[in-house]
């Protein structure tokens, strides 16, 4: 790569934040649009949290998909047809490093480099300042455009339970790494949702006791039905175009007729019917319930000296607390407004991707859906460089195409009936929201 | 119009995996060059490739690769191996597709932003190619209207002075007829992804696609077609076979040097 110390203006260049599967899907199809990339990545090697060697990285060592391959890998890149449906993380890892690798995006990012400040200059145009791991000056640059794409799966969500006064020892799933850490313990773990399933379901083959905290009920789903992935058996309904109401009836039916009364097994009713709440995918849940290896229990009121107080009134004595309560989105380096932050951190965009103010920011990778997050990406960034594209090539088309979006229903790319709770701010329907997509690609064809 | 981002038939029934032959013939040492994939058409293996292509293109610097197609033949599945061979080489492939493999490789552009494109004696299908099929051998084609497989003649395929015709004719696969019908009269292939270049070359001697069906092909694509008179429509396996690959490459060269110039 050329040496550019001395140059602050990158022209028309954009500037990507993250070397991980959103930062490179955009590096590689705003290239694909014949734009020049700069890069930055804090890391030194690319795949962001599927990469467990990286600080952020919330991977342990038993990390598998919980969407199958085809609902995972990017559109244009498959994933090799002879690995499993659900491949272990270190698969995830390789995939992209090869991506990276096919598409030599090398050229483009500069690793080691931490993006500290991003500010608008007023013409669209925007100045980053980056600065080495390592420690070294700042350095501005000035861009034509920035696109996010720093991850959402890092800055964990603090306990709403104070563990102050608590002497055991706390986690967050985050820091969770290696079975290890759980053998020969009584372990409570707290979320109910697909991490918090996955780490009990690993804690019921370690520890000595375990407890499973869970405010609600949740639907969970078997990885397979019929011999097939749950999810793609979910896409065959979706396909037809059944109606939400239907698929919710043949969703309760189906589970009532393998897995059953979930009640029984002492996890609460869920407060909501099928399809309201984000998928939580796990069949081992319920065996490990069923073997006395887990006890269900729930929410928890107060953590004190050695004691954990149950919102029935009950009281545990776990040594290790493993929180999985999710995490919350980060921009330490935009100034709230540019991205609409609302006073938990969580941005207003529009289709989660374009900033409703600026036209040349835009984020890749803020969603979350009932399938992986790769093919939304992949697309997400196709939109982005197409836009970018067209508000160069043709102001006035681009202006027209700004207006149309602006009257876009919010109820067409977003799931309307979701649980209230605070992990579903950016849930979606990943075929409503393609459907927005594909339909704003549409108007955005090269002639 | 199909939806490009709603893919339910790969979602909902993936393409079964199988072992895929491929041939391969690398470059001594590492190369900067972006890897070269040939995939046939009909009847045809990799060996079609391995006979003299793969070797002269290695030489000339490009790793070359060449894909059987699976016995249990569909255009959904010879798409879906060519762009897993593609994607699992080390970097973005250009592909190159003969006869109807040029076809296969219309559909798979659609899918896999290749690097480039080169469609040699393209069957793209339609009236026009069953039109053809009927002129040069009617009574190899006309069995295949009522359900029988259709049989490719000598002098559609190969020059007549060509020594080994015999040899590679007796090499050569019946498929299905429903096989030919369903790939001849499949849908058209969507807008290549990624915008590469791509390069249309045949001969107008070529007595399994006209020369009018190589001028419309090569329009699509918005060029016109680079023309070997005199050779017959297995270009990789006539006398001649050296021309038309080293002006396949020479274009390759030309274009990646555009392309990393631009």
């Amino acid at each position: 790569m050329q040496d550019t110390t001395d140059i602050a203006d990158r022209h028309d260049a954009v500037c990507v934040i993250g070397a991980g599967a959103s930062g490179l899907v955009a590096v590689k199809n705003l290239r694909e649009h014949g734009f020049a990339v700069d890069c930055y990545e804090r890391e030194t090697s690319v795949g962001g949290a599927w990469n467990w060697r990286h600080d952020r990285s919330p991977m342990y060592a038993n990390t598998h998909l919980i969407s199958s391959r085809p609902l995972t890998e990017f559109p244009d890149f498959p994933m090799p047809d002879d690995w499993p449906d659900y491949p272990h993380h270190s698969q995830l890892l390789a995939y992209l490093e090869r991506y990276a690798e096919h598409f030599g995006l090398g050229d483009s990012i500069w690793f080691g480099t931490e993006v500290v400040a991003v500010t608008p200059v007023g013409d669209g145009r925007w100045d980053v300042s980056t600065r080495s791991t390592g420690g070294g000056a700042e350095r501005v640059q000035r861009y034509a455009a920035v696109v996010v794409a720093n991850g959402h799966n890092w800055s964990p969500k603090p306990l709403s339970v104070d563990t102050s006064a608590y002497r055991g020892q706390v986690i967050h799933a985050a820091a969770y790494k290696d079975p290890a850490q759980l053998r020969g313990r009584k372990v409570l773990v707290i979320g109910g949702g697909n991490t918090g399933c996955d780490i009990a379901v690993e804690a019921a083959q370690q520890a000595t006791t375990v407890w499973h905290s869970t405010r609600r009920g949740y639907w969970y789903a078997p990885k397979y039905l019929f011999g097939r992935p749950a999810d793609q058996v979910n896409d065959r309904m979706l396909q037809l175009r059944l109606p939400l109401r239907l698929r919710q009836f043949l969703y309760h039916r189906t589970l009532k007729l393998t897995v059953g009364d979930m009640t029984r097994f002492g996890l609460p009713v869920p407060d909501h019917r099928p399809y309201e709440s984000h998928p939580v995918v796990n069949s081992q849940l319920v065996y490990y319930l069923g073997h006395g290896r887990i006890t269900s229990v729930p929410d928890v009121t107060r953590l004190e000296g050695a004691t954990v107080e149950l919102a029935d009134g009950r009281r545990i004595e776990p040594d290790l607390v493993i929180t999985a309560t999710g995490y919350l989105p980060r921009f330490e380096f935009l100034a709230p407004e540019l991205l609409d932050l609302d006073e938990d951190g969580k941005p207003d965009l529009h289709l989660h991707a374009f900033a409703r103010k600026h036209p040349t920011l835009a984020v890749v990778g803020l969603v979350q859906a009932d399938a992986g997050l790769f093919p939304l990406a992949h697309w997400q960034s196709v939109a982005v460089a197409r836009w970018l594209r067209l508000r160069v090539s043709d102001p006035v088309r681009a202006a027209t195409v700004q207006q149309r979006e602006s009257t876009r229903p919010t109820r067409s790319w977003t799931r309307l009936r979701v649980v209230p709770s605070s992990r579903h701010w950016f849930e979606v329907s990943h075929t409503s929201y393609l459907r927005a997509l594909e339909d704003l690609l549409r108007q955005m064809e090269p002639a | 119009m199909s939806s490009q981002l709603l893919r339910f038939e790969d979602w909902t029934s993936p393409v079964p995996a199988v072992r895929r032959e491929v041939l391969k013939a690398l470059p001594d040492g590492s190369v900067d060059t972006p890897p070269v994939l040939f995939v046939p058409g009909l009847g045809h293996g990799a060996w079609a490739f391995a006979e003299h292509w793969l070797g002269h293109t290695a030489s000339r610097g490009f790793g070359a690769h060449a894909l059987t197609p699976r016995a249990d033949l569909s255009l959904r599945a010879y798409v879906h191996d060519v762009v897993q061979v593609a994607a699992s080489l080390p970097r973005q492939a250009v592909l190159v597709g003969h006869g109807v493999g040029a076809l296969v490789v219309s559909h798979a552009m659609a899918r896999y932003p290749a690097r480039a494109a080169i469609l040699a004696a393209p069957v793209l299908g339609g009236w026009g190619t069953l039109g053809a099929a009927l002129r040069a051998n009617p009574l190899g084609t006309l069995p295949a209207l009522f359900g029988a497989a259709p049989r490719l003649s000598r002098r559609q395929l190969f020059s007549a002075d060509l020594a080994e015709a015999d040899g590679y004719r007796a090499r050569l696969v019946r498929g299905p007829a429903d096989v030919y019908r369903k790939l001849l009269f499949a849908k058209p292939a969507g807008r290549p992804v990624g915008e590469p270049p791509i390069l249309v070359v045949g001969s107008p001697e070529d007595r399994v696609v006209p020369r009018k069906a190589l001028d419309r092909t090569a329009g699509r694509f918005g060029t016109a077609p680079l023309l070997f008179p005199g050779m017959a429509h297995d270009l990789m396996l006539d006398t001649n076979w050296r021309e038309p690959i080293d002006a396949i490459l020479d274009w390759l060269i030309k274009e990646l040097a555009t392309q990393a110039g631009g």
